[in-house]
C-alpha cells in the first residue's frame, strides 16, 4: 500500500464507519452491511484528488456525520402531511419520513394490474436476485455515496412494472425530513420496469431550513426491452441540508426513457448518474435545471455508457447561479467499441447572476467506436444586457426582465416534462424560486 | 410645451463622442423626420433616449411632457409614454411573444394607475391590432421575433407601440429592409397612431417612407447634431442631392 495515497480518518469517516455497523440486519443484508463498511473503510470519503470529485470535495464538505435518525414519532409525522413538494399532480405516494416507510403517508390500495410495490424488507423475502442488484451494478467501481447507501440498507421500497404493465398513474416517491435537529438519513428505491411495459416515476427531497441534516437516497431503475420510463425528481431539500444521491440506471434494447431532475435546495448536492444502455438502440433524455443562490454548492455527476450499437442519449442541463453559488457540471459519455452507431448529445449551460458565483463546467466524451455522433458543448454566460434593455424599453421592469429571461433559460429544459400537471408542478416551485430573488 | 425637448445633448459611448450639442423640440401632434448619412449619430440619440447604459450622457437635457427622461430607467421612460422602434429589433428565444407582449402592456398600464386587461380582453386587442399590421397568429405563437424575417420584425415593432400607446414614438429606420408593401403597411400602421395627443420622430436614411408617412418638419443630422431644419421639401432635396455637402459638416 501506498503511504502517500492513505490519508488519515476524518472524523465524519469514523462516525459513519462506527455508527453503520452498529445498525441491527439478517441477511442478506448484513453481508451487503459489512461489505460496504470494509470497501468505505479502505477508500473512505472522496476529496479533490479523486478525478470525479475533484469540484466537490466531501472531506471538507462533509465533516461530521449528524446522528443517525429515529424512527419518526407523531410530531415528524404531522410536520410530513404539510409537505407539497410535487404534490397534486394525481400520483401514487409512497413516503419517507426520516428514512422510515410510512404506510400511512402512502396509497399501496388498488395497485393497477402487474404492479408490484413492496417494502425492500419483504422484497428481500420474495426475490433472490435481489441482493445481487443492491449490492451494486458495477461492483468493480467503488463510490462513497454508493458503499454508505449500502451500508446503511434498512428501510427501502422496490417497485416492479410487470411485462406489459401499463402504469399511467404517476408513482411518487417522497423522502420527508422532519424535526429541528441534524440527522443522517438514507433511503433506497428500485424501480423495474419489465418488457414492453411503461411507468411514470417522481421522486422528491424535502426537509426543514435551518438543520444540518443529511441525506442520502439511491434510485435504481432497469428499464427492460421495449420499455418506457418517465422519471422526475425535485430536491428542494431544507437550505442547510447535505444531500448526496445517485439515480442509477440501465436500459434495454428498443426501450425509451426520460428524466427531469429539478435541484433548487440543500446547502451542498451531489447528484450522481451512472447510466447504461444495456441493450441496443435504446434511447434516453437526461435533463435537468439546477437553481442556486446564496453559498448554495451543487454538483450533477453523469456518466453515461454505451455500450451497444445504436443507443441515443440526449442530455441537457441548465444551471441558475445566483449570489455567490456554486455549480458543477460533469458529463461523460463513454462509447465502448460495440457501440456503433450511437448518436449523442450533451448540453450544459450555465447562467450567472451573481458576480461571484462560479460554475464549472466538465462535458467529456471517451470513444472508441469509429462510426459514432457525439457533441458535447458547455456555455457559461451573463443576462444578455442587450435582451435586458429591450424588454426594458417595453416598460418591463428590470426584476421582470430578468425574471422572463432566467425562465426562459431553465424553461427549456423543464419543457421536456411530458407530463402537462407534473411540468406545470415543476414551473410553479421554479417560478417560487424567481419569486423568492431578492 | 413642448412633448419632447432636447437641448444642446451631448452622449459618448466608449469614451466616443457621438451626440455633440443636439437640441430638438416635437410638439404634440406633430411628425418629425431626421434624416442623415450613415454614423451621424441617429441610432445613438434614439438609444440615449430610451435609457439604454452603454450611453454615458455628458452635457444637456431631454425631457418628455417636461419631466427630465434622462434620470428613469428605461422601462419608466416607457411608462412615462416613450417608445423607441428599434432599428434592429432582436430575438428572444425561449420568452413567448404573447407572454411578452401582455407582461409589457400590463407593467405599463400598471405604472400608468390604469386597470390590467384581462386575458380575455388582452387577446382581442392584440389580435386586433396584429391583424391591421397583417401579422399573422402563427407568428405570435413564436418566441419573440425568433424566425422572424426583416419585415415582420419591424411589423412586430409598430404592434408593440400600437399596444403600448405610447406619447412620443421614435422609429429608428423603421423602413430599412423592407418591400414597398411592407413599406405601405407599416406606414400605414404608423399613421393610424397619429394623433393630437402623440408625436413621432422618424429616423430614416431614405426619403420614400416620408411619403408615406408624410412628416411636419424634416431634420438633418451630421455629425452628431441637428445641422438643418425645414418642411417637407428638405427630404426631396436630401433624396436629389444625397448627403454629400453633410458628411464633414459641423
Ligand atoms: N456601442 C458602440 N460602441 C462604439 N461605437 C459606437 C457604438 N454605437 C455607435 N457607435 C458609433 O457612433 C457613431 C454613430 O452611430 P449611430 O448612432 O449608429 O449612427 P447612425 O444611426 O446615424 O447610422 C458611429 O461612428 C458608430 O460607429
Ligand atoms: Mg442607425
Amino acid at each position: 500500500m501506498n503511504a502517500e495515497v492513505k490519508m488519515m480518518r476524518t472524523a465524519a469517516e469514523t462516525q459513519y464507519s462506527d455508527a453503520l455497523a452498529a445498525l441491527p440486519g439478517a441477511e442478506p443484508v448484513r453481508a451487503l452491511r459489512e461489505k460496504a463498511l470494509r470497501l468505505f473503510a479502505e477508500k473512505g470519503l472522496p476529496h479533490r484528488r479523486v478525478e470525479e470529485w475533484k469540484y466537490t470535495d466531501l472531506r471538507v464538505l462533509l465533516r461530521e456525520m449528524a446522528p443517525l435518525a429515529g424512527k419518526p414519532d407523531a410530531a415528524a409525522l404531522a410536520e410530513a402531511k404539510k409537505c407539497d413538494v410535487l404534490a397534486n399532480v394525481g400520483a401514487r405516494e409512497i413516503t419517507f419520513v426520516n428514512g422510515a416507510f410510512v404506510a400511512g403517508l402512502s396509497n399501496l390500495k388498488g395497485l393497477e394490474k402487474g404492479l408490484t410495490i413492496s417494502t425492500l424488507g419483504d422484497a428481500l423475502k420474495n426475490d433472490a436476485t435481489l441482493p445481487q442488484l443492491l449490492a451494486g451494478l458495477n461492483p468493480g467501481k467503488y463510490d462513497a455515496v454508493f458503499a454508505l447507501n449500502t451500508a446503511a440498507l434498512n428501510d427501502g421500497v422496490v417497485i416492479d412494472v410487470a411485462a406489459g404493465a401499463q402504469v399511467t398513474k404517476p408513482i411518487h416517491i417522497r423522502h420527508i425530513v422532519t424535526g429541528t435537529k441534524p440527522v443522517s438519513v438514507f433511503g433506497r428505491a428500485v424501480v423495474k420496469v419489465g418488457k414492453k411495459a411503461q411507468a411514470t416515476i417522481l421522486q422528491s427531497h424535502a426537509g426543514p431550513d435551518a438543520v444540518a441534516y443529511q441525506t442520502n437516497t439511491i434510485l435504481q431503475l432497469s428499464v427492460a426491452d421495449d420499455a418506457e420510463l418517465d422519471v422526475v425528481r425535485v430536491q428542494a431539500e431544507g437550505d442547510k441540508a447535505i444531500h448526496l444521491s445517485m439515480m442509477i440506471g440501465a436500459i434495454g434494447t428498443d426501450s425509451r426513457f426520460k428524466s427531469f431532475a429539478l435541484t433548487t435546495g440543500a446547502a451542498v448536492s451531489r447528484h450522481t448518474v451512472p447510466f447504461a444502455y444495456s441493450g441496443r438502440n435504446a434511447r434516453a433524455l437526461i435533463s435537468g435545471a439546477t437553481l442556486l443562490r446564496g453559498k448554495q454548492h451543487a454538483d450533477m455527476t453523469l456518466e453515461v455508457d454505451h455500450a451497444l450499437p445504436g443507443g441515443e442519449s440526449r442530455e441537457l442541463f441548465k444551471t441558475v447561479l445566483d449570489d455567490e453559488s456554486r455549480g458543477v457540471f460533469q458529463g461523460l459519455i463513454v462509447v465502448r467499441p460495440d457501440a456503433q452507431k450511437t448518436d449523442g448529445r450533451m448540453m450544459s449551460a450555465a447562467l450567472l447572476l451573481g458576480e461571484n458565483a462560479e460554475m464549472d463546467n466538465k462535458p467529456e466524451l471517451e470513444i472508441f467506436a469509429d462510426d459514432v455522433q457525439c457533441a458535447h458543448g458547455a456555455t457559461t454566460g451573463a443576462l444578455d444586457d442587450d435582451l435586458l434593455f429591450y424588454l426594458r424599453a417595453r416598460g418591463i421592469p428590470k426584476k421582470d426582465a430578468e425574471s422572463l429571461l432566467i425562465q426562459s433559460f431553465f424553461g427549456e429544459a423543464i419543457e421536456n416534462i411530458e407530463n402537462e400537471k407534473i411540468r406545470d408542478a415543476v414551473m410553479k416551485r421554479a417560478g417560487h424560486w424567481l419569486a423568492a430573488r431578492g | 410645451m413642448a412633448l419632447l425637448e432636447v437641448k444642446d445633448l451631448h452622449a459618448r459611448v466608449e469614451e466616443k463622442e457621438i451626440l455633440r450639442g443636439l437640441d430638438l423640440k416635437v410638439n404634440a401632434g406633430e411628425v418629425h423626420a431626421i434624416m442623415g448619412p450613415n454614423g451621424s449619430g441617429k441610432s445613438t440619440l434614439s438609444y440615449v433616449l430610451a435609457g439604454k447604459d452603454d450611453y454615458e450622457v455628458t452635457g444637456g437635457s431631454a425631457t418628455l411632457d417636461g419631466e427630465d427622461l434622462l434620470v428613469l430607467e428605461p422601462d419608466e421612460r416607457a411608462a412615462k409614454g416613450l417608445f423607441l422602434a428599434f432599428q434592429y429589433p432582436i430575438e428572444i428565444p425561449g420568452v413567448a411573444s404573447m407572454t411578452f407582449l401582455r407582461t409589457a402592456v400590463n407593467s405599463v398600464r400598471k405604472k400608468r394607475g390604469e386597470e390590467e386587461l384581462s386575458t380575455p380582453d388582452f387577446l382581442r386587442l392584440v389580435r386586433e391590432r396584429a391583424k391591421e399590421l397583417n401579422i399573422k397568429d402563427d407568428m405570435l405563437k413564436r418566441p419573440v421575433n425568433v424566425g422572424f424575417s426583416g419585415g415582420e420584425k419591424k411589423r412586430n415593432e409598430i404592434l408593440q407601440m400600437a399596444l403600448l400607446e405610447p406619447k412620443m414614438c421614435v422609429l429608428d429606420e423603421t423602413d430599412s429592409g423592407l418591400d414597398i408593401d411592407a413599406l405601405k403597411i407599416v406606414a400605414d400602421g404608423v399613421n393610424r397612431l397619429r394623433a393630437k395627443n402623440r408625436g413621432f420622430l422618424v429616423i430614416t436614411h431614405y426619403q420614400r417612407l416620408l411619403d408615406h408617412i408624410v412628416p411636419d418638419v424634416v431634420h438633418v443630422m451630421a455629425r452628431g447634431k441637428i445641422v438643418r431644419t425645414g418642411g417637407p421639401e428638405l427630404a426631396h432635396e436630401l433624396e436629389a442631392k444625397g448627403y454629400a455637402g453633410y458628411e464633414n459638416a459641423a
